[in-house]
């Protein structure tokens, strides 16, 4: 049987993605009109001015990226830590651990989010960047723990064997053997955590303080008070960062692929 | 050397790094998530949110007429968002997994491309487009289609759109993973054996694929009902879906027993969803909810 698509399946195809990429082509080209309105009244690069200028978003940009990178860092500690060490043991509540560290992912968000706004006051922790990090984390430990677990899964153990009959301590052969071979998965993970954190609106609601914004949660709110152009020049200039690290990623691939 | 340390090792082995994933998962896991389900038995203060006072009311409160219109209609834009991502969602899956390997990786980059950059700065395009004096209106008015403005920002329907939009990419992986493991030669099998395209369709591929749709079901329904963001910029707020309300409950009513146990309600009717996702395809955990 061949399998080949008819012209409508193709114009099917094509529709839905333009679906998905119409309102960012729209922000793409308000973001360079002089208007604020719907009509076009020529090129300017008024709000990309006003964006750089805008303190607001200049430092909710900057928490946002201290958060997600903090969070991404404990996550691949806890997450790697963990998938690792629950491969080399064997105890009854197990299951019941992996269940449970795993619910963050399976969980409504905003479930998660009033969870922690509840827990923290009763703790009378002040809400602020701490109990966004702690949140971030957790939500982020599940996207580590699962790669690095299915990587391990996949792994011939005769590796780790023969660097510790070869006299390596069980420390040295998880720096030397173990670590390099799961790094692709821990990579791959930190990734998917650092996109999930700096999206996420819902938790971030809930557990932010006064000073603490993210970059969503002012977005959000500038989208609720109304006209917003500035919010365009920056949605212009992250899909430029991610088309640019999606490019330089492909090209790095296709080198090494020539490489070998 | 494995098997001969398993064998000889004692039946009870923690291995020490173990310890700190435990230690976070049960405090910042564990134990909100039990407090949540504490507070649900307790009355509500309006400065403090909870007092030390057991009740059973909350749980009464759930079945009101106004907490269950809200229900029902969370649960009508979940299932609506889910047919119409199924519907859109399944072919879209189905033809890419026939295009040629390359062309077929590159369509799968392109729709996810979008999922690095912040869904609100997304949703932000749909706003431009459909507001009043946006895209849509002025181009229809200049073309001298339409005099006023149509009303077509604020709504159940443009809510509807952003809900299709924000969630159909987890649609289409899901099933499009189903689709691509697919084993094309049963489908030939069963055209050879003389049935028509579109009975091979039903009968062979669709089965075949059910785990996919299923996946796909779960992702996108278990988050529409807590979305409120999406219900807040492009439905105007005009239907009350479950996360707005456990958002208001906690946000501007400060009755914290209400929402903590809307969302215990919330999530015993998530958990049947995710038992029901488990049980067809034997996964363990649902990837990329969010």
């Amino acid at each position: 049987m061949k399998r080949t698509n008819t012209w409508r399946s193709k114009l099917f195809v094509l529709l839905v993605l333009l679906f998905n990429y119409l309102p960012i082509i729209v922000v793409v080209v308000y973001s360079f009109n002089a208007s604020k309105y719907g009509n076009w009244e020529g090129f300017s690069l008024e709000w990309y001015e006003k964006l750089f200028r805008n303190t607001q978003i200049m430092r909710s940009l900057k928490n946002s990226l201290f958060l997600a990178v903090s969070s991404c860092a404990l996550s691949i500690l806890i997450g790697t830590a963990g998938a690792v060490g629950m491969a080399k043991s064997r105890f009854r509540a197990q299951n019941l651990l992996e269940n449970v560290s795993l619910i963050p992912m399976m969980l409504p968000e905003i479930i998660l989010g009033m969870a922690y706004l509840s827990f923290f006051s009763i703790l009378q922790v002040p809400f602020g960047m701490v109990t966004l990090i702690i949140a971030h984390t957790t939500f982020c430990v599940p996207y580590i723990f699962i790669n690095v677990q299915s990587r391990l899964v996949g792994l011939d153990p005769a590796y780790v064997e023969a660097a510790r009959d070869l006299g390596a301590t069980q420390t040295r052969a998880f720096y030397d053997v173990t670590l390099p071979l799961i790094t692709p998965a821990i990579i791959s993970g930190a990734l998917l955590a650092f996109a999930m954190s700096m999206d996420d609106v819902v938790i971030s609601f809930f557990v932010t303080g006064t000073t603490s914004n993210t970059l969503p949660l002012q977005v959000y709110s500038m989208l609720k008070m109304g006209v917003t152009p500035e919010v365009n020049a920056l949605c212009t200039l992250m899909l430029l960062v991610v088309f640019g690290a999606i490019g330089v990623f492909y090209l790095l691939s296709s080198l090494r692929r020539k490489a070998r | 050397m494995r098997e001969r340390e398993l064998s000889s090792a004692p039946k009870r082995r923690i291995a020490p790094t173990v310890w700190i994933l435990a230690i976070w998962t049960f405090l910042f896991v564990a134990l909100p998530l039990l407090y949540v389900i504490g507070i649900t038995f307790l009355e509500k203060d309006d400065v403090w949110g909870i007092t030390n006072v057991f009740t059973l009311e909350n749980y009464k409160n759930l079945f009101s007429a106004v907490y269950g219109k809200v229900f029902l209609d969370s649960f009508l834009v979940a299932i609506a968002t889910t047919v119409l991502t199924l519907l859109i969602g399944y072919p879209f899956a189905y033809f890419t997994a026939k295009f040629p390997p390359r062309v077929r990786s590159f369509i799968v980059l392109l729709l996810m491309t979008p999922f690095w950059i912040n869904s609100l700065l997304r949703l932000n395009g749909w706003i431009i487009l459909l507001k009043a004096n946006g895209v849509v209106n002025v181009s229809l008015q200049a073309l001298g289609l339409i005099d006023e403005p149509l009303k077509i920002l604020y709504n159940n329907g443009a809510m509807m759109l952003g809900m299709v939009y924000a969630l159909l990419p987890f649609m289409i992986t899901s099933i499009y993973n189903s689709v691509e493991k697919l084993d094309w030669t049963v489908v030939e099998a069963s055209r050879d054996l003389g049935a028509s395209p579109f009975k091979a369709f039903c009968t062979v591929t669709v089965p075949l694929t059910v785990p996919g749709i299923v996946a796909g079901c779960v992702l996108v329904f278990v988050p529409s009902m807590g979305l409120f963001f999406i219900s807040d910029l492009l439905g105007g707020g005009k239907t009350l879906l479950l996360g707005n309300l456990i958002k208001n409950e906690f946000m501007q009513a400060r009755n914290w027993p209400m929402g903590a146990t809307l969302s215990i309600a919330m999530l015993v009717f998530t958990t049947v969803f995710i038992y029901l996702y488990k049980k067809v395809t034997g996964a363990k955990t649902l990837g990329g909810l969010r």
